[in-house]
């Protein structure tokens, strides 16, 4: 095990600093501090009612924060919305809810900035499509039987995959992946591994991963972040925790947790 | 780092389509594999049934006969095509079809050059779309309620304007008759012009992508930015407006205006079409050629019921079952080639 060495002059490319945000009553983040440096891939742990899906929700721009601030590559910003984060750059895959079935892996691919001629007619042109997206794919090492083949006759990896390849294709600088290997059998897992890797190390793609399952986060990334109780608890490079270190972590929250509604109730 | 392979590594890369030879089985292949194929087996089996029941059959009359009464059904169905690929239905275009006629006849009896009258049919019949996709989008009414009171709307219209009685249709006369419904294949010509468009848009054009994407997968088509609602609203007024101009031709082909016909017997039959055709009721796929062989099904079958002088009481029933039975062996065909697709 390497000694854990988060070089601070790494490029940071997305800094939140206090987010906090609350729905009524509920106090959901009580001030996120977090730092997602280029190519890197950072897991976000948390139980359910942490504030993960809250704190992703901001970054995604579907919740304003209520306080706090966002800085990308240096520079504050404040998303309005879904499609002005996505215009800054960062892209959500969602499991299988990405691509549609019945299009052929390019139509996917270039959903919504399809290239065309003839001005408004919007004539497609197909076969130049066809080509770039052949070589975008080969570029970023996946391989699909045939880039004509419809979404549907795709295997889930393949399917997470063109998903990651459309993302990462349309200019995003930080991709959010949302629970990646969820129903993937080993080897699909390994070739969506493998892809976010390679993304990560040879494009320098950033990548935040959201998942409940701590050997998938051990596989996928380089540090991982523990929400608790609407605030980031722990940091931890992979390298210098293992397995069973995050589990005892969070079992000890839970533990503490407990201890502190007995003695309340207690009192 | 491993590269990531999506193929299993064992799995030679397919052969090109070129590279394959052109041997029998191959070519049975490519024929089932064809979404249109089951559909195309079917309406030959009934031509080459009818053809061999009924020497009236293969006769010009005959044949511009079935062109005239399937013209309506293949423009209708054609629109419900791009219709049900979004996962809606338009149950109203039938009575579009026959209101539009009825606005032209208002509008020139009320003395406006019948040019006009019928350009701003056209613009009626495309507001009554607009009306059924912007309710139907925006106020969450599902679109086969939307339609079907749009349906009897438009019915009770017709009612009230023309105090039920029937009219003669402006237009028949001369050159613009002619081309307008009373040529002999003018209808048909005109149908298959706008079956030509209806194929384009869907097939070649980025609208038409983006009206498979959102009936393929609505949430998300709209995740990435297609303007889902919008293309469901024009797809509305697309189909009243073809339903419209062809109804228009019909009335003037026919030469009549009766208030009493129904829509829904007319767009029914189209609905029918586009299914049999291939088209699926859950969105997401469809074919325009599918849906013209649909309709000379039907309009072969209509018409090879009456030469062979199947009783009227009979009609319906053996109907019926035929496009059940055309139904069952498409979707048991589609199935098979879904199996050889693998």
């Amino acid at each position: 095990m390497s000694a854990p060495n988060p070089t601070p002059e790494r490029d940071v490319i997305l800094k939140t600093v206090g987010i906090t945000k609350r729905f009524g009553a509920v106090v959901a983040l009580r001030g996120i501090d977090m730092e997602l440096r280029r190519g890197e891939v950072l897991g976000l742990v948390g139980d359910n009612g942490a504030g993960k899906s809250t704190f992703v929700k901001i970054l995604t721009g579907f919740h304003p924060p209520d306080a706090g601030k966002i800085y990308l590559e240096g520079k504050e910003v404040s998303f309005n919305s879904v499609s002005d984060a996505r215009r800054h750059g960062i892209e959500t895959v969602y499991q299988d809810l990405a691509l549609v079935p019945q299009l052929t892996v390019t139509q996917n691919l270039f959903l919504n900035r399809e290239l065309t001629s003839l001005g408004r007619m919007g004539w497609l042109s197909n076969r130049k499509m066809r080509r770039l997206a052949r070589e975008y794919l080969q570029g970023i090492k996946v391989n699909v039987p045939d880039i004509d083949a419809e979404a549907e006759s795709l295997s889930g990896g393949q399917r997470q995959a063109i998903a990651v390849a459309r993302a990462t294709r349309q200019n995003a600088k930080i991709l959010l992946l949302d629970e990646p290997l969820a129903a993937m059998g080993a080897r699909e897992s390994a070739l969506i591994v493998d892809l976010v890797k390679d993304l990560a190390q040879n494009q320098g793609m950033s990548m935040i991963v959201i998942d409940h399952n701590y050997a998938h986060l051990f596989e996928l990334c380089d540090r991982v972040n523990i929400i608790q109780q609407g605030r980031v608890a722990y940091d931890r490079s992979v390298n210098d925790t293992s397995l069973e270190d995050l589990t005892e972590l969070m079992v000890s929250e839970y533990r503490r947790q407990l201890l502190e509604g007995q003695t309340q109730l207690d009192k | 780092m491993a590269q990531a392979s999506l193929t299993t590594p064992a799995a030679p890369a397919p052969p090109h389509r070129a590279e394959r030879g052109l041997s029998a089985s191959t070519l049975i292949r490519t024929i089932v594999q064809r979404r249109e194929a089951t559909v195309v087996a079917v309406t030959l089996g009934v031509i080459i049934y009818f053809g061999i029941a009924s020497s009236a059959f293969f006769t010009t009359a005959n044949i511009i006969t079935i062109a005239q009464y399937i013209a309506a059904i293949a423009v209708i169905g054609a629109g419900e095509v791009l219709i049900l690929v979004l996962a809606e239905i338009d149950l109203s275009a039938g009575q579009v079809y026959l209101t539009s006629p009825w606005f032209m006849y208002l509008l020139w009896h009320a003395g406006m050059p019948l040019g006009w009258a019928i350009a701003l049919t056209l613009v009626f019949c495309i507001i009554i779309g607009l009306i059924n996709g912007v309710v139907t989008v925006w106020l969450n009414v599902p679109s086969l309620i939307v339609t079907l009171g749009m349906t009897y709307a438009l019915f009770g219209l017709v009612l009230v304007e023309s105090n039920a009685i029937q009219v003669n249709t402006p237009g028949a006369t001369g050159r613009f008759g002619w081309a307008f419904g009373i040529g002999s294949w003018s209808t048909i010509l005109w149908a298959l012009g706008i079956l030509t468009i209806g194929w384009v848009i869907l097939k070649r054009t980025r609208f038409g992508l983006h009206i498979t994407a959102t009936g393929g997968n609505l949430l998300g088509a709209a995740e990435a930015g297609v303007p889902v609602r919008r293309i469901k609203v024009y797809c509305f007024m697309i189909i009243s407006l073809a339903s419209g101009f062809i109804g228009i031709l019909d009335a003037i082909r026919i030469q009549s205006m009766n208030p009493g016909n129904t829509g829904l017997d007319i767009v029914l039959p189209g609905i029918v079409a586009a299914v049999v055709g291939g088209t699926a009721l859950t969105g997401g796929r469809g074919t325009i050629v599918g849906t013209a062989i649909g309709a000379i099904f039907l309009g072969v079958l209509e018409d090879g019921f009456n030469l062979i002088g199947v009783s009227a009481n009979w009609f319906y029933l053996a109907e019926g079952v035929v496009i059940l039975i055309a139904m069952v062996a498409n979707t048991q065909l589609t199935s098979l080639a879904a199996r050889l697709r693998r």
